[in-house]
């Protein structure tokens, strides 16, 4: 790992002091003093790396303060410890742009100021509790002080522009739609977009809040519902956080099987998308057939898993139902039928010259700017980021499989759509794989045996969910509780882009450049 | 009598509307391998939205309140105008096809105000929307209608119809433009697929449906009447201007029956491309519109000048 020793000798020579130290074969941890915590991210940012989570806990009368990042594979999970009676840090949102909005939920949660923060207005804090208040510091109860009828929220200053034929369009955050709630604030000339600002955290559950103290189980229940379309994912990243921290390795048998969940999740998902995006340009047809194969998937999910979406068939230590060896003969079936279904739909939909012409150039996400924000999964994939959990820090039983990443570069709609589909394909594969994989192995355990993790032992779960790479953090208190859990969606990165992808694009065709990007509000808002 | 089955006809026309708006919607759904609502569906709804209290914006003024009944009359007058199984109405002499436009204007007209009235952002984005492409259409429109009433050398749309069916079933180059020029038009008008989505819930991708986004109760089922009623009319005047053949010239029961049952063999025709077309393609960038409208003018000037060229000598 030499550019780990290459990095660290630039921090050396720029009086940054690191302890080291390692959670996983691809997670490192390294500590460094509080005053450095910008200055970091700026090597950080000349060596390339990737900005990829920012939070923070309280630990007694400390704050510990963390940014994990990553380059090929590789992690580092940052961390700085600063004084609850000082709660100060410089602030790494003026490198990374992608540090942002994270820094600013850091410092709603845990009144923790950031230094030079670009932009100190709140984000997740929407006048329910006082702005002196600080929900995950531990003096604040958990049921908070709910008031009857929340003050409506007036001095949040959007953007602002000024000149002839300029008009602003406010939208949300209640849609006309059942989408989840969010407020788009556009500025624009005539139909032309000069600025979006997104401002989201209507769907703020105090998801962390309400995870301290659980056990094992209860937070992998938690996890299920940060964001429903993606159950499986994220239990899977909290549960990988949690056997990290107990030491505990899931039987095989187990991995295969959450394998499996995952890449039907992903095809689930990406089913409804495709057939979302054509139905945003009112082509009802793809629309209509793409729904129906989601519930044929979906209808299966229940048929052979007990549930639609499969929330909760993840458990602690290894998953909830076993696939048998009737099963896996209707999971490879199921498999060919997709195929041969999309095998005459698809055609239909790429040969649509009126579907061409609104796709193609449409929401353009450059490279460039695809990297400045960390974009994850196929948005960042669609604009030329190879990155992949799966392939570049494989976890069981992802080492074990040959992963192919679906890569586009015209960081169009059409892009984000193709890559969708790919995915679909690479997905059915894996799945054809884990299940012959599942026929060669002896029938065994579920799930395996838990150890009660020390306190104060943590674990960081890194996977792949379908809109990309999911990072969850947890730690535990003493007797199996949990006493700190942070999962970062991808939405949290992708929102950003969202917001250059649609300059220059039109207003109506807005609705389409979002739904290709299919971001969570609920993951993000948390 | 003669009024009497003029008023018929337009009682005729309003209630059938609906009909022909859940018959489009049954093509479409079986076009998409789905089972469609039942064909009283539309009716079912606009009852039970009479029956809903309106909601009206404090902002509000008296026109958002009388723009829905304008609207609603505007279509009915409109509708007098239209033979839609007998020609020679009374109605109908009383007003030709540059009245009809006007009507239709006239409705639009206040259908923008009504938008811009209640000081949403939408309704402001959907009337200045709806009046860019009208502003593209109605000449489009003028120019279709006026090949026709050239070779009629009438502008009364019964006068017209009888021209077309005393000459027998001649091709007209001219009378081809025209018939697409109208097509494209009407399909503008009546905002469907691929000019506007009369099915979405996309606010910022509305024309239509944003002007009317505030209302509510019986103000909605009136404006949803009235633009299934535009609909029906536009689908009539294209039916029976083109293609007159078994319309009643005279008021007996017989003629009259056999004029209805022609009627909807036309407007089954008519639906079934339609709804075809609407499958096919998706819905155009809102800048192609003008292009679209273009072509439309750009047919009907073609139909005119190769009316003045090659008909008009003889």
């Amino acid at each position: 790992m030499s550019w780990q020793n290459v990095f660290l000798t630039q921090l050396n020579e720029a009086d940054i002091f690191v302890k080291t130290g390692s959670i996983s074969p691809f997670v490192e941890i390294w500590e460094i003093d509080d005053k450095h915590w910008q200055d970091f991210a700026k090597i950080a940012f000349e060596f390339k790396l990737r900005w990829a989570a920012g939070f923070a806990e309280q630990i007694d009368d400390q704050f510990h303060v963390y940014a994990c990042f990553e380059t090929a594979g590789n992690y580092i999970l940052l961390r700085a410890t600063i004084n609850v009676s000082k709660p100060e840090i410089p602030s790494q949102a003026t490198v990374y742009a992608a540090a942002n909005r994270s820094e600013r939920h850091t410092h709603d949660m845990f009144g923790i100021t950031f230094l030079n923060h670009p932009d100190p207005r709140c984000w997740t804090r929407h006048k329910v509790w006082k702005k002196s208040d600080h929900p995950l510091r531990h003096d604040f109860p958990v049921q908070g002080f709910p008031a009857d009828v929340t003050p409506p929220d007036t001095d949040y200053h959007f953007v602002q522009s000024h000149g002839v034929g300029v008009y602003e369009i406010p939208v949300g955050p209640v849609h006309a739609g059942i989408i989840e709630p969010g407020h788009f604030r556009f500025q624009a000339v005539g139909e032309l977009i000069l600025n979006l600002e997104e401002r989201l955290g209507y769907v703020h559950k105090g998801t962390e809040k309400i995870a301290e103290g659980r056990s094992p189980e209860g937070l992998a229940k938690l996890a299920a519902r940060v964001s429903g379309d993606t159950c499986v994912s994220h239990t899977w990243a909290a549960c990988m956080a949690m056997e990290q921290a107990a030491g505990v390795e899931i039987p095989k048998r187990a991995a295969l099987i959450r394998g499996i969940f995952a890449e039907r999740e992903r095809i689930a998902n990406h089913l409804g998308d495709l057939g979302a995006i054509c139905n945003d340009v009112a082509f009802a047809f793809a629309f209509m057939q793409m729904m129906r194969l989601k519930e044929l998937w979906c209808r299966s999910n229940y048929e052979l898993f007990g549930h639609r979406f499969l929330m909760d068939k993840i458990i602690v230590g290894g998953v909830a139902v076993d696939v048998t060896e009737a099963t896996s003969k209707f999971l490879l079936s199921d498999i060919e039928q997709l195929r041969a279904e999309l095998a005459d739909l698809m055609p239909a939909i790429d040969l649509n010259s009126s579907l061409e012409d609104r796709l193609y150039t449409a929401g353009y996400l450059s490279p460039e700017t695809a990297a400045h924000f960390g974009t994850l999964g196929f948005v960042g994939r669609a604009s030329g980021q190879n990155f992949d959990v799966r392939r570049d820090a494989p976890y069981a039983p992802y080492d074990s499989v040959k992963v192919k990443v679906a890569l586009e570069d015209q960081g169009d709609i059409a892009s984000r759509f193709w890559v969708r589909y790919k995915e679909i394909n690479a997905s059915m594969k894996l799945i054809k794989q884990f299940v012959e994989q599942l026929e060669q192995l002896p029938e065994g355990d579920l799930v395996a045996n838990w150890k009660t993790p020390e306190t104060g032992s943590y674990g960081l779960g890194i996977v792949d969910g379908w809109r990309g790479e999911i990072i969850s953090y947890v730690r535990f208190a003493e007797n199996n509780t949990i006493a700190r859990f942070y999962p970062r969606d991808p939405s949290q990165l992708n929102w950003e882009a969202l917001e250059k992808a649609v300059l220059n694009n039109i207003v109506p065709d807005f609705p389409v450049c979002n739904k290709s990007f299919n971001c969570s509000y609920s993951g993000n808002d948390l | 009598m003669n009024w009497a089955i003029a008023i018929f006809q337009t009682v005729l026309f309003v209630a059938l509307a609906p009909l022909l708006a859940s018959f489009l919607k049954f093509c479409k759904c079986r076009l998409q391998n789905r089972r469609a609502p039942s064909f009283l569906q539309p009716y079912r709804d606009l009852l039970k939205l009479t029956r809903k209290q309106p909601v009206i914006s404090q902002d509000a003024s008296w026109l958002f309140c009388v723009a829905p009944y304008i609207i609603f009359t505007m279509m009915i007058l409109a509708a007098t105008v239209i033979p839609l199984i007998a020609v020679d109405m009374p109605t109908s002499e009383s007003a030709d096809v540059i009245v009809l436009v006007g009507f239709f204007a006239f409705a639009r007209f206040f259908l923008a105000l009504a938008g811009l009235d209640i000081g949403t952002a939408f309704g402001g984005m959907g009337s200045s929307r709806e009046m860019t492409i009208s502003s593209l259409a109605e000449p489009a429109m003028l120019m279709a209608v006026f090949t026709i009433t050239m070779t009629a050398s009438n502008t009364d749309l019964s006068g017209a119809i009888h021209h077309i069916l005393n000459e027998g079933a001649t091709l007209h180059p001219s009378f081809v433009f025209a018939l697409f020029a109208l097509i494209l038009v009407a399909v503008a008008e009546t905002g469907r697929i691929p000019v506007d989505n009369p099915t979405t819930h996309l606010e910022l991708t509305m024309i239509h449906e944003a002007m009317i986004l505030e209302y509510s109760g019986r103000h909605l089922a009136l404006i949803e009447w009235a633009s299934q009623l535009k609909l029906m009319l536009y689908g009539v005047l294209i039916a029976n201007l083109f293609f007159p053949w078994g319309i009643a010239q005279s008021f007996t029961i017989g003629a009259l029956s056999f004029a209805l049952v022609a009627l909807v063999l036309k407007l089954i025709v008519l639906s079934v491309f339609l709804a075809l077309a609407e499958t096919v393609v998706a819905k155009m960038r809102l800048f192609r519109v003008q292009e679209y409208l273009g072509f439309a003018y750009l047919l009907g000037l073609l139909g005119m000048l190769s009316h003045i060229i090659l008909e008009s000598t003889r």
